[in-house]
Parts: C-alpha cells; structure tokens; sequence
C-alpha cells in the first residue's frame, strides 16, 4: 500500500465512521452522558465519603462500624457488580433515569475511596491545631470546619483529583446497564462500520481530553489554595 | 481565681499526675518548675481540660470545670493558652489567626476584631506582619502571634506551655519581654518553664513539680534561694 493510498483509506474510514449518518452524534451525545454521570457522581461521592470519613473517626462504635463495612464491602466488590446490583436490583423498578441511577452507583463506590482519602487527611493534621481552636474556646465542630478540614482539603487535594479522574473512567463501564456514553459510542460505530482503530481512537482521545481540561482546571485550583506556602 | 483539689492524672498504668492541690489568685504570675516527665505540663493541660481529669476537682471561679455538666467551651474562652509549638493556623493570615475565635464566637464585630487585633499587633510589636502568613514569620515572631492570638478573647488568665522552649537561642528574650509586660499589666499567668531567669525574676510564685506532686512552692527567693526540699535542690543544682 502506497502513502496515497493509505491517506485515501484513512479519510475513507474517518467519513464512514464518523460522517456517515452523522454518527458524530453518537460520540456527542456519548461525551454528554459521561459528563453528566461523572459530575453527579463526584458530587455525591464527596459527600458519602465526607460523612463515612467522620464515622470511621467517630469514637461512637456503631457509627465506627457502619464506616467500616461500608468501605471493607465498596472496596471488596469490582465495580461492575456493584453498579449491575444497583441498577438490575435495587433500583430495578424505580422511575429514576438511567444515567442517574449509574450516578449513584459510582457515588456510592467511590465514597469508599474518598472517605479514606479524607480520613487520612484529617489525621495528617498536627494535633495541636485542634489543641489551639479548642483552647480559643472553639467547639468540636468549629474547630473541624474552620481549621482542621481546610488545611486537610489542601494536603489532599491532588488524591482526590486522582480520585475523580479515576472515577470518570471507571464510568466506561455504564454501557453494562444500557447507557450510551463516550465508550459504547465508540463500540456502536466499530460494530455498524467493522472498523476498530478509528472508533477506538476517537473513543481514547476524548477521553484522554476531557481528563486533560479537568487535570488543567484543578491545578489552578490548587495553586490557589497553596497560596499560603509562601515563606 | 483556679482552686485544684487532689488532682490526678492517669495515662492507663501510667500516673503522671498523683494529687496535686492549688490555688491559683489572681493577678499571680505561677511558674511551674521541674525535671522533663515530672507531670508539669499535663498539670498545666488539666486546668483547661485539655487532658481528661481521672480523679479530683478544677474550680475556676468557683465553677467545677470537670463536671460533665459544664460548658467547657464556655470556660476557655476565660483562659488563653499558649502552646510550646505556637500552633498558629497556617491557613490563615496572621491577622485572621488573631480575629477567627472572637469573630466566631460572637465576642465581636469583623470590624472591632480587626482593630483589636492591630492593636494586640502592635503591643507584641509585629503590626507590620498582620497580612502575611504564619509560614514567613520567625518562630519568636510566630510565639508573639500566638500571645496575641491569645489575649484577643480578653482572657482572665493566660497558661503557657514551655512557650521558649522550641526557639532558638537569639528569640528567647523577645518572647520573655512580650510575657513580661504582660505580668506587668496584672495579668494572671500560668507558666510551665525551663527559664530559671525569667521565673526568678517575673514570678509571684514558683512551684517545684516532680513525681506528680508539688514538692515545693513559695516565692521565687524561697524556691530558689534556700529550699529544704531535697528534690528542688538537685534539680536547681542541675540547671542553675
């Protein structure tokens, strides 16, 4: 095959895959549902593992317990399972969206994570910080919000933006309960075209781009909040 | 001011702290004196409930402070402390280090916060630092803050926790004549110490603590010029 002929073949393939019945779509509507599952469930896997992260610090045993098997049966179990059991079992006859239900799949899988992060965080906090606010007369609380979890949030913040980047792949999954996102997407067109490198291809970049702008935006973030390093 | 009644302090096996009875008046400046382990800093920790009492009672202003029952939240606001290592909060500018408790617990305005802290700033002579972060500052400088930070709740009496003891050498003074000026100014200060000078000369009282009981307590002239206690004796043998 001569270089003519392999550029020919090229844009060949690209018309088919992604021109042809404006299956373009498909990878647009795909991006949409990757975002919004994504978004809602970081949202609420910050918030799961925030509370769970207080549990397993809590001295109350039972609160102590509920934390501790919620991450020891999140951790222990693919996430495939948890989010097929989600969706085929619990919310099999619900009259919520799919792609919301997905949402609280993966919330719910990746509080586990976060509450350890979290946790971890807190604990990485000297002991004499809590000593000092409680010592101003701050209450447990106070003392929690306004000067233990916002120097905590700092030290680890690149774990969780870890986290959720690891999060919105591990939503490539969602085809499992009939979702189309940005992966199935690129599965339909290689089915209906036979050709995989460009579907594939398209599927990796996007992916690969949407993590990319999110990794950009959260670093200005954490510029901002390392604004108080300086000496 | 501070009544303590057979207090007692257990780390599990451990007692640090075995029936220590005080009375603390105000307007004293009491240094607390003794070997490293002897229970003096749990001692001064016990009178703001830092460290869970196991047995005896804290009465300040003749409030028992280890009743279940007692707002202790309420109580600290009455009693500053000051930590060996400063325990500024980092995220904060020094000036919002000084303003975060009055402004959260109500005692005052942003605005009368801000002015205050400024004015707190200047006594400790650092004023010119309000708008940096703790992390730029020297640690005298940090321990100045932290006085600061401390009298911003307009305290009745002020503990300090070895407040010298994590600076270097050069900055030691400039943390004593901040403490001094405070004595002077009739506050009621607590000091665990290692600074013989400072307590000799600052102190209203000293007290000698070893094994978990005060072995000694009297002027400072009393403690250090002729105590009958053999244990003091060795000890200032050893630092004087």
């Amino acid at each position: 095959m001569d270089e003519r002929n392999f550029f020919q073949q090229l844009a060949f393939d690209f018309t088919r895959c992604f021109i042809t019945e404006d299956r373009w779509q498909l990878l647009l509507k795909g991006i949409l549902v990757t975002i919004e599952v994504s978004l809602v469930a970081i949202a609420l896997g910050t918030i799961i593992g925030f509370l769970i992260a207080l549990c397993n610090l809590s001295k109350n045993k039972f609160l102590k317990a509920i934390g501790g098997v919620y991450t020891d049966v999140i951790r222990g179990t693919p996430s495939v399972t948890q989010l097929m059991i989600i969706y085929f079992v619990i919310f099999a006859t619900a009259p919520i969206p799919k792609w919301l239900i997905a949402s609280i799949a993966f919330g719910i899988n990746s509080g586990a994570y976060v509450s350890e992060i979290i946790r971890a965080g807190i604990q990485s906090i000297d002991k004499g910080q809590t000593e000092a606010g409680r010592s101003l007369g701050l209450n447990a609380s106070q003392t929690m919000t306004r000067i233990v979890l916002p120097q905590a949030l700092k030290n680890i913040f690149p774990a969780l933006c870890n986290e959720f980047i690891v999060l919105i792949k591990e939503t490539a999954i969602v085809g499992y309960v009939g979702l189309m996102d940005i992966q199935k997407a690129g599965d339909f067109i290689k089915s209906a075209t036979f050709t995989a490198f460009m579907p594939l291809f398209a599927t990796a970049i996007i992916y690969y781009v949407l993590i990319k702008l999110l990794t950009l935006g959260l670093k200005q973030l954490e510029k901002k909040l390392r604004k108080s390093d300086v000496r | 001011m501070i009544k303590i009644k057979n207090l007692k302090k257990h780390f599990g096996e451990l007692e640090v702290l075995r029936g220590i009875d005080e009375h603390i008046q105000k307007g004293e400046v009491v240094c607390v004196i003794g070997p490293s382990g002897s229970g003096k800093s749990t001692f001064l920790r016990c009178l703001n409930l830092l460290e869970e009492v196991t047995e005896g009672e804290i009465y300040v202003d003749d409030e028992l402070i280890n009743d279940p029952k007692a707002d202790i939240n309420l109580i600290r606001q009455k009693m500053g402390m000051v930590f060996q290592q400063f325990n500024l909060f980092p995220h904060l500018k020094v000036i919002d280090n000084i303003t975060l408790a009055p402004v959260m617990l109500k005692k005052m305005t942003k605005e009368e916060a801000n002015k205050r802290a400024l004015e707190l700033l200047d006594r400790v002579g650092l004023k010119d630092k309000a708008n940096v972060y703790p992390a730029s500052l020297s640690g005298g400088q940090k321990q100045r803050v932290a006085i600061a930070r401390a009298l911003a709740m307009n305290p009745e009496i002020i503990l300090f926790d070895e407040p010298t003891s994590a600076l270097d050498p050069e900055m030691v003074g400039e943390v004593l004549d901040v403490m001094k000026d405070l004595a002077k100014s009739g506050m009621t200060m607590v000091i665990v110490t290692h600074e013989m000078g400072f307590a000799r000369e600052v102190a209203t009282r000293v007290i000698f603590i070893d094994e978990g009981v005060v072995q000694e307590s009297g002027t400072p002239e009393e403690v250090f010029g002729n105590t009958k206690n053999e244990r003091a004796k060795a000890f200032l043998s050893k630092v004087l």
